[in-house]
């Protein structure tokens, strides 16, 4: 795939003409064949345009709204080998995101309000808006609470103790219950660890048969549950991240059918890998999988596909894709975790958990879409507008807002490839597959933070 | 590409697994076995594998299993360097990849490998141009083990078509009992297992397996009982409150082996919990093959070596 250019938040506001491409905005169910113009970063009236404004034939290409991620790991401060802010927002503003939310598991972990701040200084200028979420408790330890007040303050749009749970339901209960005062959610990482201690992939038939230690749908439920039911007592927003299982989303149902405050998300990887991709398979979910009982020699126990929560079952896999679908499911987030190779290419139980998702996002996205699973629209509004709502962001294709869109080739194909991702990392699993779908157009706040021209 | 089937001769090859060895390939290894078992009593093939040098990389504690591959490979010629991980290196944080690509260029042209990871052969085959041979990794696969057992059971019962054989204790964290399972149903067995819920949980519905729910209901009629080694933090991670009450549900003895076929034999990976898996006087008993399985473990890795460095 041919390389784009990358632009910042701090250029000069940008003026061009999209001709001809079909403008989805799930806003108010907008899909139409029209013209798209921006005027010094803002939306305008094509036929106001002056003649000199760079006009783009765009004809086969897709506008949407900007896409948010509310899951994000740049891993800086700490953790620069893997990933900094810098080629972080590089590969969002590449995967089409305007939005990241940088996740507070970093060294030190971003619990108190400075380091907030320190993080919004740092990505002043990155090729994407980089809003942060908090630590709800001090050192991210599960023991007291941070002063989540202060880093609201200071800029935090939501709080985690990503990568665990809030460990005893008093605790979370503590918390939800302040946050609710505060008005922003909770994003929890459902899974207790008492339950997946020692796990390294989905329980069932394929880590019975790679011998490879389970963990069970328990883990995530239990936490799941006890949170709605925090919910529903103290008013907090609870949103739980990355959901892997059919219980859980089941759970989710029904807590929205009784009114209360709980959305949620699911990453990519979940969506459409398999637990079978530990065995070597690299069947996505909606096909029907090749004989179960192989193992791929040439791929099996990569440590690409180690991930937390782990990668699911087809079954789960499925119930995932129909509640993006039926709407329960709100977000797709990317989870994107950056580790260098050395931490990968070690024996599975070894592997340090996550994988790199920015860049591959949309076009898995695309993948269900074209196999069926659900809308464009929908897929777009679980990009885009649905978890920019989870942090108070606006999105819309509407002349007189700002610029804050995507333009993409949903038909193009592209071959993921390490050297051309623009994270600094390239722990996927994807590596060498053909997908569909390339940005060739990202505008942030007017700017245009990625282009590919052609 | 990694081939983890066995082999025509002349090309390097790598033992990972035994889920893709044909019955066929079984049998020939077993044959090759039974060959190497006469030469090495009339010390021929001395030089065959003298080319060849082979590293012992032992990530866990082993006895049986590193004594028996580095007299196989010196029974046939070959250079045998043993990496003595605890002692090296690889205790300072080298990577496994990092040490195996340093054996390799040292000059080892075949590993030997026992990790407690479950896929790390699958990690060094990839990785370098060794020729991996599975000692035994994490949960996953023991196929040494398990076609020296093969090799027992042919020799104790005949061919194994239509026999039952039973695997009693921690199926589901043994990769002797998963090694053992891919073997005995390709030979034409049919494997029942039995243990505390734990240990079995999962094993529903592979071909040719069946899960017992009682001790009674495992041995019924068995004509070979292979038990496992009860480790004590198994034990105390939630499969069974006790060793004692193991033993009192699941314990081997001579008075229970009467619920099997008259005579059926006893196997054993070792080493052995004398009174806890099974009573002493069984594991020494006339029944026991243990002394067998032991015995036949050097001729099996002779066969092995051979087979992957393509000298048989």
């Amino acid at each position: 795939m041919t390389g784009g250019s990358f632009g910042r938040l701090t250029d000069r506001p940008a003026s061009f003409l999209l001709a001809g491409l079909r403008v989805i905005d799930p806003n108010d169910g907008t899909d139409a064949v029209r013209d798209l113009a921006v005027l010094d970063g803002f939306l305008a009236d094509p036929a106001r345009l002056d003649a000199h404004v760079e006009r783009i034939d765009a004809t086969g290409l897709v506008a949407a709204p900007g896409f948010c991620d509310l899951h994000t790991h740049l891993r800086e401060p700490g953790d620069e080998g893997a990933e900094t802010i810098e080629s972080g927002a590089r590969a969002a503003a590449r995967g089409g995101f305007t939005t990241v939310c940088a996740m507070p598991n970093t060294d030190p972990p971003l619990d108190e309000p400075a380091r907030i701040g320190w993080v919004a200084d740092r990505a002043r200028g990155a090729s994407c808006r980089v809003r942060t979420v908090g630590a709800v408790t001090i050192g991210r330890r599960g023991e007291a609470l941070a002063e989540l007040g202060a880093m609201a303050d200071a800029g935090a749009v939501a709080f985690s103790d990503d990568g665990a749970a809030i460990p005893t339901p008093r605790l979370a209960r503590a918390a939800m219950t302040y946050l609710a005062g505060l008005g922003l959610p909770l994003v929890e990482h459902a899974e207790d660890a008492s339950l997946s201690a020692g796990s390294v992939m989905r329980a069932g038939p394929t880590a019975n048969r790679l011998g490879l230690a389970g963990w069970p749908p328990s883990a995530e439920l239990t936490i799941v549950e006890r949170d709605i039911a925090l919910a529903a007592e103290t008013g907090a927003r609870l949103h739980l991240t990355h959901l892997s299982t059919a219980a859980a989303v089941e759970a989710v149902r029904r807590a929205r059918a009784r009114g209360l405050p709980v959305t949620c998300d699911v990453t990519p990887h979940h969506l459409a890998l398999t637990d079978a991709w530990v065995a070597g398979s690299r069947a996505f979910s909606w096909q029907e999988p090749a004989d179960d009982a192989a193992i791929e020699a040439d791929r099996a126990y990569d440590g690409s596909c180690r991930v937390n929560p782990p990668l699911p079952a087809r079954e789960d896999a499925l119930a995932l894709l129909a509640g993006l679908a039926d709407g329960t499911v709100d977000a797709i987030v990317t989870d994107h975790a950056p580790h260098p190779t050395q931490r990968k290419l070690v024996p599975f139980d070894d592997a340090a958990p996550g994988l790199v998702g920015l860049e591959t996002a949309l076009s898995l996205g695309l993948a269900a879409v074209d196999a069926g699973m659900f809308g464009l629209a929908r897929l777009i509004a679980a990009l885009s507008i649905r978890p920019a709502e989870v942090i108070g962001e606006r999105r819309s294709l509407a002349v007189g807002q700002p610029a804050e869109l995507v333009v993409f080739d949903p038909a193009a194909r592209w071959r993921v490839e390490a050297t051309d991702l623009a994270s600094a990392s390239a722990n996927t699993p994807l590596l060498g597959m053909e997908l569909p779908g390339v940005v060739r157009l990202t505008v942030a706040e007017g700017r245009i933070t990625y282009r590919v021209s052609s | 590409m990694i081939l983890d089937t066995l082999p025509a001769a002349g090309e390097r090859r790598h033992l990972l697994d035994v889920d893709r060895l044909e019955r066929a390939e079984i049998e020939r290894i077993c044959d090759v076995a039974v060959e190497m078992r006469e030469a090495r009593a009339a010390r021929a093939y001395r030089s065959l594998l003298e080319s060849e040098t082979v590293g012992l990389a032992f990530y866990e504690g082993s006895t049986r299993t590193r004594v028996s591959f580095e007299l196989a490979a010196k029974a046939l010629g070959a250079t045998v360097v043993d990496l003595g991980v605890a002692g090296s290196s690889v205790g300072k944080g080298e990577s496994l990849v990092d040490t195996l690509r340093t054996l390799e260029r040292t000059g080892v042209t075949t590993v030997v490998l026992r990790h407690a990871a479950s896929g790390a052969p699958y990690l060094a085959a990839r990785t370098t141009g060794l020729a991996v041979v599975n000692a035994g990794d994490g949960m996953h696969a023991h196929p040494t083990q398990a076609l020296l057992d093969a090799l027992t059971l042919r020799e104790a019962l005949g061919a194994l078509d239509g026999r039952t054989i039973a695997i009693v204790g921690d199926v589901g964290h043994s990769r002797v009992a998963r090694s053992n399972l891919g073997t005995l149903v390709r030979l034409g067995a049919r494997v029942r297992i039995g243990g505390p819920p734990a240990w079995v949980r999962g094993f529903e519905g592979r071909p040719g397996v069946s899960v017992a729910t009682s001790l009674a209901e495992a041995l019924d009629g068995a004509d070979a009982v292979m038990t496992l080694r009860v480790q004590l933090e198994r034990a105390a991670g939630g499969g069974v409150p006790s060793l004692r009450e193991y033993t009192r549900r699941w314990g081997l003895d001579e008075d229970r082996m009467r619920l099997a076929a008259p005579g059926a034999p006893i196997l054993h990976p070792g080493p052995t919990n004398e009174g806890v898996e099974l009573s002493a006087e069984l594991a020494n008993g006339p029944r026991s093959l243990i002394g067998r399985q032991v015995e036949n473990g050097v001729p099996v890795r002779m066969a092995i070596l051979a087979l992957v460095t393509g000298a048989a």
